[in-house]
C-alpha cells in the first residue's frame, strides 16, 4: 500500500485519436492522483472525460502517453491495474436478466475472491454474511434475490457501486454516476459516497459535467476539447477564475474614465465599466471617485459562471 | 484456479439466462419439431424411396448439428449486445485473461444449444431414427464437440462486427448458405465443382458428416450418406475451432481496445 499523498494515479501526456477521427478526443492530459484523494475530472460533454476514464481501467488502448494505477502500466500491465480498481460505468453495466445478488456473486467470482458456486446457498458463508450486510446497506433485505429489472435507477446505481467496491480496490472510478436519476436519487447516492470515503481509504475518480458534485472533491480537473484548462482545490479554482469587480456609470463618461485611470485601477468598458476589485473593497473604491454615479453595483460570480466562461464554446 | 472460476461463472450465467427466458425455450421444443417431424416426414414420404436410405435419420443429423452450431454461434454473438448494453466492461474491467471471458461465453452457449439438443433427440427417438444405444452414447460428445465449433465461429464473425444490428444482418449471410452447402436437408455427395470448395470450407459441413458417420456406420447405405471418415472431421473440427477461438479473440479484445 502506497504511503498518503503518493500518487495512485499518474497521467503523463495522454493522447487519444479514434480511428477516422480529424482531431484529438484526448490531447496531451497530465495529472496525478494522490491515495485517498476525492478527484474530480470536470467537463461538457465531449470533453474527453470518458475516453480518459476508459484508458484509465485498460478498457481502451491510448494513442500515446502512460498512466499508471498503483505503480502498474495501464498498457503493459493491465491485468494488474483492474485488480485494483472498481468502475461505476456510465451506462448501467448490472445485467437486468439476474438478481441483485447473483450480479453481486458474479463480480466476486470475476475477482477472485470467491469459488464459484451455481447456487448462493452453496457460497462460503462470508460471502453470504457479505451480500446480507449489503442488503441491509441498502434497505433491500431480501429483495436483494429479486430481479434487478424490479430495482429503480438509483437503487441499481448503489448495487452497482457495492458491487464495484466489493473487491476493495484502491481506487474507484465513477463515470458521470448520476446520469439518468432523478434529485431524491443523486442525493441518497452521494450520501452513500461520503459513508463509502468516511468508512474506507479508497481513492474516488469522479467524472460529471454537474459543478454542484465536483465541488466537493479535493480536487478538479477542469476538461475541455480534450486538454486540461485547469487544475487545483475548488478554493484555488474559486481564487484563481472568480473577480469580483464593480459595475459602475455616470452621465459624464470622460470624467468617469479620466478619474479611473487617475487612480490607478484595472477596468473594462463593457457598456458600463466594469473596475476589477483586485484585493481592493468596493467601498474603498467607491470612496475615491468624486464623479456622480448613475449606476452601481457588485458583481461577484459564482463558480458555475467561471466554469461555463472556460467551457462556454463547448457548450453551445 | 481463478480462471477457471471465472471461466465457469460466466459459463453459467447464460445458463441461467436461458432457463429464466420462456420465449426461447417454447421456441427450442418447437423447432426440432418443425424441421425433423415436418421436413423429415415429407422428405422421407417422397424422396426416402428413391434414395434408398432412412430420410428421418438424414434430416436428423442434419437438424442436430445445425441447431447447435447455429445456436452456439448466436449465443456468442450476445457479447455485442452485452456490449452494447455495457454488461461486457464489467466482464472486460476485471482482472481475468480475456480468453478466460470468451472461452466461458464458448462453454456457456454450448451449454445452452446442448439443452436445444434434447428435444431434437426426443423426437428423433419417437420418429423411430435407428439410435442404438451406442451411438448415442458417441453423439454426445460430437454434439459438445459441435457446440464447441458453433461457438468458434461466432467468436470469429463476432470479431469483425461492430454492432448487434451489423450481426442481424450480416449473420443470415454467413449461415444459410452453409445449410446447403453442409448438406442440413440436402444430399452433397456429388456437387458441382464450382461448389465444392465453398462446401470444403463450410464449418458446419464437418459436424453433420460426424453425426451421419456416427448414426450411419456399419450400415449399407454408409458410403452414400457419409463424406469423410469421423475421425478425419474431428480432426478438422478441432483445427477450425482453434483457428477461430485463438484469431477470433485475439481481433475482437483489439476491436475493443484499439478504437
Amino acid at each position: 500500500m502506497a504511503p498518503v499523498n503518493m500518487p495512485v494515479i499518474e497521467v503523463r501526456d495522454l493522447v487519444k485519436r479514434y480511428r477516422k477521427a480529424d482531431r484529438n478526443a484526448v490531447d496531451g492530459v497530465s495529472f496525478e492522483v494522490r491515495q485517498g484523494e476525492f478527484f474530480a475530472l470536470l467537463g461538457p460533454n465531449g470533453a474527453g472525460k470518458t475516453t480518459t476514464i476508459s484508458i484509465l481501467t485498460t478498457t481502451l488502448a491510448p494513442t500515446s502517453g502512460r498512466v499508471l494505477i498503483g505503480g502498474a502500466d495501464a498498457i503493459l500491465d493491465s491485468a494488474a491495474v483492474r485488480a485494483q480498481v472498481g468502475i461505476i460505468f456510465q451506462k448501467p453495466s448490472i445485467d437486468l436478466n439476474l438478481s441483485g445478488e447473483e450480479n453481486v456473486r458474479f463480480h466476486a467470482i470475476l475477482y477472485g475472491l470467491y469459488p464459484y458456486r451455481p447456487l448462493y446457498r452453496m457460497m462460503p458463508p462470508e460471502y453470504r454474511r457479505q451480500v446480507s450486510d449489503l442488503a441491509g446497506l441498502l434497505g433491500l433485505g431480501r429483495d436483494i434475490f429479486k430481479p434487478v429489472k424490479k430495482m429503480s435507477g438509483g437503487m441499481t446505481r448503489k448495487l452497482e457501486i457495492i458491487r464495484g467496491l466489493m473487491h476493495r480496490p484502491r481506487v474507484l472510478f465513477l463515470d458521470e454516476p448520476t446520469a439518468g436519476l432523478d434529485a431524491a436519487s443523486r442525493r441518497s447516492l452521494w450520501d452513500y459516497l461520503k459513508e463509502v470515503r468516511n468508512a474506507s481509504e479508497t481513492t474516488i475518480f469522479l467524472t460529471t459535467h454537474y459543478l454542484d458534485e465536483a465541488e466537493v472533491a479535493d480536487r478538479i480537473c477542469i476538461l475541455d476539447k480534450g486538454k486540461v484548462v485547469k487544475l487545483g482545490s475548488p478554493e484555488e479554482l474559486k481564487a484563481e477564475l472568480l473577480q469580483e469587480y464593480l459595475v459602475i456609470d455616470a452621465r459624464d463618461r470622460t470624467r468617469l474614465r479620466r478619474e479611473l485611470e487617475r487612480r490607478g485601477l484595472q477596468f473594462r468598458e463593457a457598456g458600463p465599466f466594469q473596475v476589477l476589485l483586485d484585493g481592493h473593497s468596493a467601498q474603498d473604491v467607491i470612496r475615491s471617485l468624486d464623479t456622480e454615479l448613475s449606476v452601481l453595483r457588485i458583481h461577484a460570480p459564482s463558480l458555475e459562471d467561471a466554469y461555463l466562461k472556460i467551457v462556454g464554446g463547448a457548450l453551445e | 484456479m481463478k480462471e477457471l472460476n471465472a471461466i465457469l461463472t460466466v459459463a453459467s450465467r447464460d445458463v441461467t439466462k436461458l432457463l429464466r427466458d420462456r420465449t426461447r425455450l417454447v421456441f427450442t421444443l418447437v423447432f426440432p419439431f418443425i424441421f425433423v417431424g415436418l421436413m423429415g416426414g415429407t422428405l422421407q414420404s417422397n424422396l426416402g424411396r428413391a434414395a434408398g436410405f432412412n430420410f428421418i435419420g438424414f434430416i436428423f443429423t442434419g437438424v442436430l448439428g445445425m441447431t447447435l452450431f447455429q445456436s452456439a454461434a448466436q449465443g456468442i454473438i450476445s457479447l455485442i449486445d452485452d456490449r452494447e448494453n455495457d454488461f461486457s466492461q464489467e466482464m472486460f474491467v476485471s482482472p481475468i485473461s480475456r480468453y478466460s471471458i470468451v472461452f466461458g461465453k464458448v462453454l456457456g452457449e454450448s451449454g445452452v444449444s446442448l439443452f436445444q439438443a434434447v428435444p431434437t433427440f426426443l423426437l428423433a427417438f419417437a420418429l423411430r431414427v435407428p439410435i442404438t444405444l451406442p451411438v448415442f452414447l458417441a453423439l454426445i460428445p460430437a454434439s459438445v464437440f459441435a457446440c464447441f465449433l458453433g461457438a468458434g465461429f461466432g467468436v470469429a464473425v463476432m470479431s469483425v462486427i461492430n454492432s448487434q444490428r451489423a450481426a442481424q444482418q450480416i449473420f443470415p449471410f454467413v449461415l444459410f448458405p452453409q445449410f446447403f452447402l453442409a448438406g442440413i436437408f440436402n444430399p452433397i455427395k456429388v456437387l458441382p465443382w464450382y461448389l465444392v470448395p465453398f462446401s470444403l470450407v463450410s464449418p458446419l459441413r464437418y459436424p453433420v458428416d460426424l453425426f451421419r458417420g456416427l448414426l450411419y456406420a456399419g450400415r449399407p447405405e454408409y458410403s452414400r450418406v457419409v463424406l469423410l471418415d469421423p475421425l478425419t472431421n474431428l480432426a478438422v473440427m478441432g483445427a477450425m475451432f482453434a483457428l477461430f477461438l485463438i484469431f477470433g479473440t485475439w481481433f475482437f479484445v483489439r476491436q475493443e481496445t484499439n478504437r
